[in-house]
């Protein structure tokens, strides 16, 4: 088994995302195995019995899970090509403690806003526009997160730009007036093909978190 | 010369993490303990994301969040006991048991000591807190620690709560020693490193010190 390589993937999922660009960024052959949540695959469950949830990579025979675990692990493996953490020991924390940030509220605020109704909204899409704004002070002057090249940072948001039309339409907000800097990055990041070979269409991001409000019974 | 300061707290697992850390790679440092009603200028500077501690700063520059701030320290002091493995495999997995205790402890520790529960809300977090013990006992299986014959990252992460297992107890009505045997070995064979002992706190006293903040904060 030379280097097989296989992930457990579902399109429309940004930590799913996450792993696909890292990959590409590194030139990485891989097999895509889409999942159907409703339904796991034998191999879901037993490549990742403790989560049950996707992404997971298959690094000849051996899975890894959690998407940034897993975009650490490719940059470490595959290190001849495209760093994703900078080499130094100050810099590899600060991007860490950033990803950490963005794990910890962008997607549990961001559902909140769309999974919610009332005060839990209105409160959400406060706390969100905020989070933005912190990320968007974080990015600054920069090109990327990471400084002149895209790096972990900037992999750990990015598919959450799909989500932005989203928040836009169920939040009733406008992200370019509120985090136009951001809107900018995130445009700059889909020049790179690695970012817009994988990154879902927004329109069909909604439509997804449409049925998924659908089978919540959420309107 | 290389500057070394903790913002710390004595109670604190995370914080307690950190100072594991700091003990096992023999670093000289200076702790400055917060009062966390009343937050230091230089917590709040260094840390004005988040605002908490652990926060270690290093030659001036800090560096947030427990197992980020042992993973720096194992990367700069990387000529003495190593945390995290060489295999880049086996550093996944590492970082994957420390990411599910951080995803799961949360919640069923909040019901259980900074919330006036219900028996039923107490009881469902107890059993919350035995399954994840559950998950890591059979991720330790008979291995002396997590990954295997040295302690490591994984044990890091974990042992601070074994100081805080005897309040769980406590406030949950329910025994970790019957259900989770291995695990208490596992704690107490932590406990026989220095870096461990010397940085837990006495049971009974966090104890004490939990039902004091809960006291304080009209919490039944």
């Amino acid at each position: 088994m030379a280097n097989e390589v296989v992930l457990l993937d579902l399109k429309v999922s940004p930590f799913a995302a996450r792993v696909r660009i890292a990959l590409e960024e590194k030139g990485i052959k891989y097999e895509s195995r889409e999942e159907d949540l409703s339904n796991k695959s034998s191999v879901l469950l037993k490549m990742n019995p403790v989560h049950q949830q996707i992404p997971v990579l298959i690094h000849n025979g051996r899975p890894i899970c959690e998407s940034m675990i897993i975009v650490q692990y490719i940059d470490e493996v595959w290190n001849h090509k495209s760093p994703l953490l900078p080499s130094d020991p100050y810099r590899r924390a600060h991007a860490r403690f950033w990803a950490d940030y963005i794990d910890k509220k962008i997607y549990p605020i961001g559902r909140n806003l769309w999974a919610s109704k009332g005060e839990i909204k209105e409160s959400s899409k406060k706390d969100l526009i905020e989070c933005f704004k912190i990320l968007e002070r974080e990015l600054g002057d920069k090109p990327y997160f990471g400084g002149e090249t895209f790096g972990y940072v900037d992999l750990a948001l990015v598919p959450f730009y799909s989500f932005f039309y989203t928040f836009e339409t169920l939040g009733n907000l406008s992200m370019v007036a509120e985090c136009p800097k951001l809107v900018e990055w995130g445009e700059k990041c889909l020049e790179k093909e690695s970012v817009s070979n994988t990154l879902s269409d927004q329109q069909k991001v909604y439509e997804a978190i449409l049925q998924i409000k659908k089978e919540l019974g959420v309107e | 010369m290389a500057q070394v300061k903790l913002l710390d707290f004595w109670a604190s697992a995370p914080a307690m993490r950190v100072r594991i850390a700091l003990a096992e790679k023999g670093i000289e440092y200076e702790t400055q303990e917060e009062d966390l009603r009343n937050k230091s200028p230089l917590l709040l500077e260094m840390n004005p994301v988040h605002k908490k501690i652990p926060v270690l700063i290093h030659d001036g520059k800090p560096i947030c969040e427990s197992m980020i701030i042992v993973e720096y320290i194992d990367e700069v002091w990387s000529d003495k006991s190593p945390l995290l493995p060489s295999d880049a495999h086996e550093r996944a997995r590492a970082r994957f048991w420390v990411d599910f205790i951080d995803k799961k402890i949360g919640d069923p520790i909040r019901q259980l000591v900074w919330t006036s529960s219900s028996t039923e809300n107490k009881e469902a977090a107890a059993n919350d807190l035995i399954e994840i013990f559950k998950v890591m006992e059979a991720e330790l299986g008979d291995k002396p620690y997590f990954q295997g014959e040295s302690f490591g990252f994984v044990d890091v992460a974990v042992v601070p709560f074994y100081s805080c297992l005897y309040t769980y107890e406590k406030l949950g009505n329910f025994s970790i020693a019957k259900e989770c045997p291995k695990l208490v070995a596992w704690g107490k064979k932590c406990l026989q490193k220095e870096s461990v002992s010397k940085t837990l706190p006495d049971p009974y006293k966090a104890y004490e010190f939990f039902l004091d903040c809960r006291k304080k904060l009209g919490i039944e």
